[in-house]
């Protein structure tokens, strides 16, 4: 037992020739954010308030697909969304479609705590935000470089339809959306627990590169991107669609619940065994204290941490160890 | 069993005192709604054709909270939303904060076959609606004048959700007291709206699909968004079952309510009926919900834990049954 942390800076096709400038950032900023959440863990903060912490810190960080370098849709907008969910009274909150809201997983905190609703979308959460008094900025303010880039590679690259079958193009000297429209960071999330076996779990995200403005994700939806109860606590990443109909991450605390799996064993079988390869990435932490990070993409910027002194972070399949 | 099966469904949590010539026109409507499935599905109809079918029926007739005669937002609008699930793949469709598609399922269906997404929201989904030419009417339609009084008492009523966890200090008092009348949702129930409208459907080949639509809760914050287009939550179909819920959606969504029958049935190896009367003991803590659920071996089920539930169902070897109270 003792408390455990893991996050995610998204799965996708990140290629194992991510040059150095690209990916130093990537690694510093999952130190950075693991840093943060294991620091509140010590401090015997909530891990509800850690999760929300890690994730407002993920959200800041314009390399991550979510709040500042949210991935655009189809028109050139930012259309954010997120969910949070607490382990051990299974209350939650969701939001979607935010276009000025500096970190939507807080206000995601707030329509759990605040409203008799758990989701809140568009322009009524937009509403919302402004009655609770979160900071907001011009849209403008989350949309990066990089991000206009990704955005213009996917739109030349598309059919009239996204086609999901197309095959990655190999003009990728940068970090790009590959053909398909996808982006390669997916999506940003945390889940903890701590010495009493309290869990908690928080995802957030911009998307999809070229969504459909309107398109909403699996990260809102509590049971697909982000679920926690008092067995564990899981935050997806990958291909929205894939997600949502593999309900992942209610899947991996169902097979413990119901077929007596271990963390291990249930987050493996949801990634590998339920759902197509290349779709699906997924950080959980057990109310034992164990941790699991499965992904059956090329990668996954990921970070975990265990009160027994482990600490990872890596974004391919060999694990790297770090201080 | 095996052979077809239907269910349909009018909303969970239904008024005690609600007149007998209302409760005969629901049985009425229902039973409606189930001929016009076993018509399609006596045609060799594939199950997410009829479960669509059904729901366009239902979203058409003012009678319940779906379509004409959703429930009105705290600013007197409808916003919709739907979701359907193709079990043999489980392909699906969702929609939310429709305002002038007349018939959300079908855009649903639409997200799931015209579209790289499989949920879209207010003006995307709108934009999209008119993109496929749906038909789309003006809010107003939507709105019976029976839903505009609703919303009155529901604003009297001053109703703010007791949360159990959350210490009333410093909220309203709902007006009603410690021998408190029937509540769903933090409404009495007398202006709670049964909230959704659903179907799920096995066919002749075994094939599973589900279908939900709303207008979602009575005097709801704009953007609210329910159970209804959450897969998983309130609806959900695989290759072992297809499942519709209704009632309380945060008891729904915590619950993952949809899913976990299909997860026992899997996983635990439990009967169609046995995980339906699982998952409605176990899955809702102190929420109020119900569900209709079909098997692939032709099975169908329901359960609640409320009141009631408008409910009918149907199989291929003659049954027919429509219901009200427990």
């Amino acid at each position: 037992m003792g408390w455990a942390i893991a996050l995610h800076g998204g799965a996708g096709d990140i290629p194992l020739s991510l040059p150095p400038e690209r990916r130093q950032p990537r690694e510093e900023a999952l130190r950075h954010c693991l840093h943060i959440g294991v620091e509140g863990l010590k401090a015997k903060l909530p891990p509800l308030d850690v999760v929300e912490r890690v994730v407002r810190e993920l959200e800041n960080i314009p390399q991550f697909n979510a709040g500042k370098g949210s991935v655009l849709t189809s028109k050139g907008t930012v259309e954010m969304e997120a969910s949070i969910m607490d382990g051990t009274t299974m209350n939650c909150g969701a939001v979607s479609g935010l276009t000025t809201v500096v970190n939507a997983v807080s206000l995601a905190r707030l329509v759990m705590e605040k409203t008799p609703h758990i989701y809140l979308a568009f322009d009524g959460a937009e509403e919302f935000a402004r009655q609770q008094g979160v900071e907001t900025l011009h849209s403008s303010h989350f949309i990066t470089a990089e991000n206009i880039e990704r955005l213009k590679q996917a739109i030349e690259a598309n059919r009239v339809q996204i086609d999901y079958t197309q095959p990655i193009q190999n003009d990728t000297k940068k970090e790009t959306a590959i053909a398909n429209g996808d982006s390669q960071i997916g999506t940003v999330g945390c889940v903890a627990v701590d010495g009493n076996g309290n869990l908690a779990s928080a995802t957030s995200t911009g998307g999809l590169v070229n969504k459909m403005v309107g398109r909403i994700g699996d990260t809102p939806v509590i049971g697909a991107g982000t679920y926690a109860d008092t067995r564990c606590a899981v935050s997806a990443t990958g291909k929205g669609e894939a997600i949502i109909r593999g309900t992942v991450a209610r899947d991996v605390a169902a097979l413990m619940e119901f077929k007596g799996l271990s963390l291990e064993e249930a987050a493996t079988c949801v990634v590998h065994e339920r759902t197509p390869k290349g779709t699906v990435g997924l950080v959980a932490v057990s109310a034992k204290g164990e941790v699991a990070m499965p992904f059956n993409t090329t990668g996954m910027f990921r970070a975990c941490a265990t009160e027994d002194g482990y600490s990872e972070i890596s974004i391919w399949p060999a694990a790297t160890k770090f201080e | 069993m095996g052979g077809w099966a239907l269910a349909v469904h009018g909303g969970a949590g239904v008024d005690p005192n609600l007149p007998p010539h209302r409760q005969e026109q629901a049985k009425q409507l229902l039973t409606r709604c189930l001929n016009l499935g076993i018509s399609a599905l006596r045609s060799n109809a594939s199950a997410i054709d009829v479960v669509e079918l059904v729901v366009r029926e239902l979203e058409t007739d003012p009678l319940f909270n779906s379509g004409r005669g959703s429930a009105l937002t705290e600013k007197g609008t409808v916003e919709m939303e739907a979701s359907i699930m193709d079990g043999s793949k489980r392909r699906c469709g969702a929609v939310s904060g429709l305002t002038t598609v007349k018939n959300p399922i079908s855009l649903a269906r639409l997200v799931m076959d015209k579209s790289p997404h499989s949920y879209l929201a207010f003006n995307g989904a709108e934009e999209f609606a008119r993109q496929q030419g749906v038909e789309v009417v003006e809010n107003e339609y939507f709105i019976t004048p029976e839903n505009v009084g609703m919303l009155k008492l529901a604003k009297e009523a001053n109703t703010i959700l007791f949360d159990y966890r959350i210490p009333t200090a410093g909220y309203d008092s709902c007006g009603v007291g410690a021998e408190s009348p029937l509540q769903m949702n933090g409404l009495p129930i007398s202006v709670y709206a049964p909230e959704t409208v659903g179907c799920v459907v096995v066919d002749k080949e075994g094939r599973c699909a589900a279908a939900t639509s709303t207008g979602g809760l009575m005097n709801k914050k704009s953007g609210r968004i329910g159970d209804s287009p959450l897969i998983g939550a309130g609806t959900y179909a695989c290759g072992v079952c297809g499942v519709s819920c209704t009632g309380e959606g945060e008891a729904i969504i915590r619950g993952t309510l949809a899913r976990e029958v299909a997860a026992v049935m899997e996983y635990k190896g439990l009967s169609l009926q046995q995980a339906v009367d699982f998952v409605i003991k176990h899955r809702l803590d102190e929420g109020k919900a119900g569900l209709i659920a079909v098997s692939n071996t032709g099975d169908v089920a329901y359960g609640f834990n409320c009141n009631a539930m408008f409910r009918g169902c149907a199989t291929e070897d003659g049954f027919m049954e429509v219901g009200i109270w427990d």
